[in-house]
């Protein structure tokens, strides 16, 4: 212990949805808590569109992470409801289901497998045609001809989650210290706190690695202890109406000639376009071409938005593992709990992460609804480092590719 | 003949399988895809790919033990094509280089103009290129003319597992060019990558037939067997064939066990 403040019981690193959540969360449970980060809410929870939506994100080969995300799903109205009660914000929870639109034969295709998919699945979906998809949504493009809906994928504002989620953990007893993370301290197998940049050092028996993108790569973590985790960029843009009416009711999600594209309204007027999915590491430089694709791909869904003032473009970091699962549970280290890697879902699974780490931080067993974001399976276990072999080439320059390259895709 | 390695400039590749990274939904089922394929082989965008650090795509390329083809994918013109080539070899200090030079975005169809200058260009800069082409007999001529060390045809566009549309075409360019041939683009499943070499092909490169499939590591060794069975098939010599039945076993010789006056059921 140091200073003149006590030892707080647990101590966070990383200040976006999940840190602040499970702050706010541990905080209600009786905690002490503080949270670490420089900037709160400023990483991918600033860029994440919202989208609540296990059954239209379904990708083939993860149905082990639909228990989760479905669980997850169901948290958010008691999350919200509570969240609003506790700091008097909106959050932007809006139950307006999801609808996913294709344009041309290969789209509908995709459509099609993906519809025998849900029906395997057990998830419910309802095949829309063109009328019945442009009596839901007008300004769809008419030559979005086949479609699904999804009634229970719906939409949160995380930047609003965020700022309520800030209100709600300082009412709560919760010390934000606005300061970076420089190494997390430890004695052998059990974690001790951490060392802040300005060399302050805090103890604490219990740490979260809350740390998102950057959950891999802090200092003091041995590396039978660091999870899988690495940076997944995504850029994003925001569209405004002038006139002030979101230019859809419901999230539109739609395969254009292949290409996913995604548009989330928000109440003010808003429609965030996203997301390109680029392995460059932790730059987050907004790019043309991304860009340019999700114009493209956006003004096809919905012609109308031609109209619409550009007001932001955005490029964010997904915490993301190998298998696309997220790492919740205990750590390599005792006192240590995990709870990052949350991949394109961090909105999504934020409610039902707090679930999970009051329950770890009171000695708690997860349930096996946490199965597939059990720190020990094998997909996220480190590796052996790649041995030696000479007959290999060597690969000099790879800091000059990733200068030169940064700006193209 | 059948297990002779593959030659590409000094390397030898026991595997005629060279993998696509694209596609893939997460980077551990990608690398089970690849131990599967038994590929000694994988391409990267170099425009696309820039992560190197820990848990990066190139970090399970190095763990799998694979080599890397850079691929030009995302050029339009010779100039860009060229730059890439060269940011690749500086980086992963390979020469070789996938030469894509694609014409438009909706086909993906390489930009024949374009990608023979930058053939041309390449090869003076001391590299070993692998133009992905059109199925066009002249234009892969004219590519093995100006030094590229692999011809590498579609068999229909990247992405589309529309199979090969043109065995013909495909036929003549086995016919006229002494270089490994190998097809690239199109694959849709195991039967196709057959074909691909049962018509002579050396070496078949696909990546979304594999990263796309519903189970990617099945189709890895789906694609791993269907190359290898191509390949044998190839080398054994296939029957004619004809219209009418020629029955494997005949008649001639046989000891007659029934007397063929009695009637069967009597």
């Amino acid at each position: 212990m140091t200073g003149a403040t006590p030892s707080p019981d647990v101590l966070i690193i990383g200040g976006g949805l999940i840190g602040l959540a499970c702050a706010w969360r541990l905080a209600t449970d009786g905690a002490t808590v503080t949270v670490l980060d420089p900037t709160p809410g400023a990483g991918a929870s600033n860029v994440a569109a919202g989208m609540l939506a296990p059954v239209t994100e379904v990708v083939y080969g993860e149905e082990s992470h639909l228990a989760l995300t479905i669980a997850a799903a169901r948290r958010w109205p008691a999350f919200a409801e509570a969240l609003v009660d506790a700091s008097g914000t909106d959050v932007g929870y809006r139950a307006t289901g999801t609808l996913v639109v294709g344009f041309d034969r290969d789209d509908a295709a995709a459509l099609r497998d993906l519809e025998a998919f849900h029906a395997e699945l057990g998830l419910e979906v309802e095949h829309l045609d063109r009328d019945a998809l442009r009596v839901r949504e007008p300004m769809l493009s008419p030559r979005a001809h086949v479609g699904l809906a999804a009634a229970e994928d719906h939409r949160v504002e995380p930047r609003a989650v965020v700022r309520a989620l800030v209100t709600a953990t300082e009412r709560a007893g919760v010390t934000i210290r606005r300061t970076r993370t420089r190494a997390l301290r430890r004695d052998g197998g059990r974690v001790r706190g951490v060392t802040l940049e300005d060399d302050t050092v805090l103890d604490a028996p219990q740490v979260v690695l809350a740390a998102g993108a950057w959950s891999a790569v802090m200092d003091g973590l041995p590396p039978e202890a660091t999870p899988a985790v690495r940076p997944l960029k995504g850029q994003v843009l925001h569209l405004r109406d002038p006139q002030g009416a979101p230019v859809l009711t419901t999230t539109v999600r739609a395969l254009v000639r292949h290409r996913h594209v995604y548009l989330v309204p928000r109440d003010d007027g808003r429609l965030v376009v996203g997301a390109s999915q680029e392995e460059r590491g932790f730059d987050t430089t907004v790019t043309a071409g991304p860009v340019r694709e999700l114009l493209d791909d956006a003004v096809r869904v919905v012609p109308g938005i031609d109209e619409l003032a550009l007001t932001e473009t955005i490029a964010g970091l997904r915490p993301t593992t190998p298998d696309n699962a997220p790492v919740i549970g205990h750590g390599g280290l005792d006192g240590l709990i995990l709870a990052t890697g949350h991949h394109r879902n961090g909105a999504l699974l934020t409610p039902i992460t707090t679930d999970a780490v009051a329950t770890l931080a009171t000695g708690g067993t997860l349930d096996a609804v946490f199965a597939c974001a059990d720190p020990g399976r094998p997909a996220v276990r480190p590796r052996p480092a790649p041995s030696d072999d000479a007959d290999r080439p060597a690969r000099p320059g790879l800091q000059a590719l990733i200068d030169t390259n940064r700006g193209t895709r | 003949m059948a297990t002779t390695a593959l030659t590409i400039g000094e390397v030898e590749l026991g595997s005629r399988l060279i993998l696509g990274t694209g596609g893939a939904s997460g980077l551990d089922v990608l690398e089970r895809a690849i131990v599967a394929s038994g590929t000694e082989v994988v391409t990267v965008a170099l425009r696309r790919v820039t992560d190197t650090g820990p848990g990066s795509l190139l970090d399970v390329i190095e763990r799998t033990g694979v080599r890397i083809l850079p691929n030009t994918a995302g050029c339009y013109t010779a100039v860009e094509a060229v730059k890439v080539a060269e940011l690749g070899r500086e980086a992963f200090g390979t020469d070789w280089v996938k030469l894509e030079v694609i014409g438009d975005e909706r086909t993906l169809l390489p930009d024949p103009i374009e990608l023979l200058t930058a053939a041309e260009r390449l090869v003076a800069a001391g590299f070993t290129v692998w133009p992905y082409t059109n199925d066009d007999p002249i234009l892969a001529s004219r590519l093995a003319e100006v030094g590229c060390a692999v011809i590498m045809p579609l068999g229909a566009p990247i992405g589309s597992g529309m199979g090969i549309r043109n065995p013909y075409n495909l036929a003549i360019i086995r016919e006229q060019i002494d270089l490994p041939i190998i097809l690239d683009a199109g694959i849709g499943t195991a039967s196709d990558a057959t074909l691909a070499m049962e018509l002579g092909c050396d070496g078949v490169l696909l990546a979304s037939a594999v990263t796309r499939a519903r189970d990617p590591e099945a189709m890895a060794t789906a694609m791993r067997h269907a190359v290898e069975a191509g390949r044998l098939a190839a080398g054994a010599g296939r029957i004619p064939r004809r219209r009418y039945a020629n029955a494997s076993t005949t008649d001639e010789g046989r000891p007659e066990l029934f007397d063929p006056t009695t009637p069967p059921n009597a």
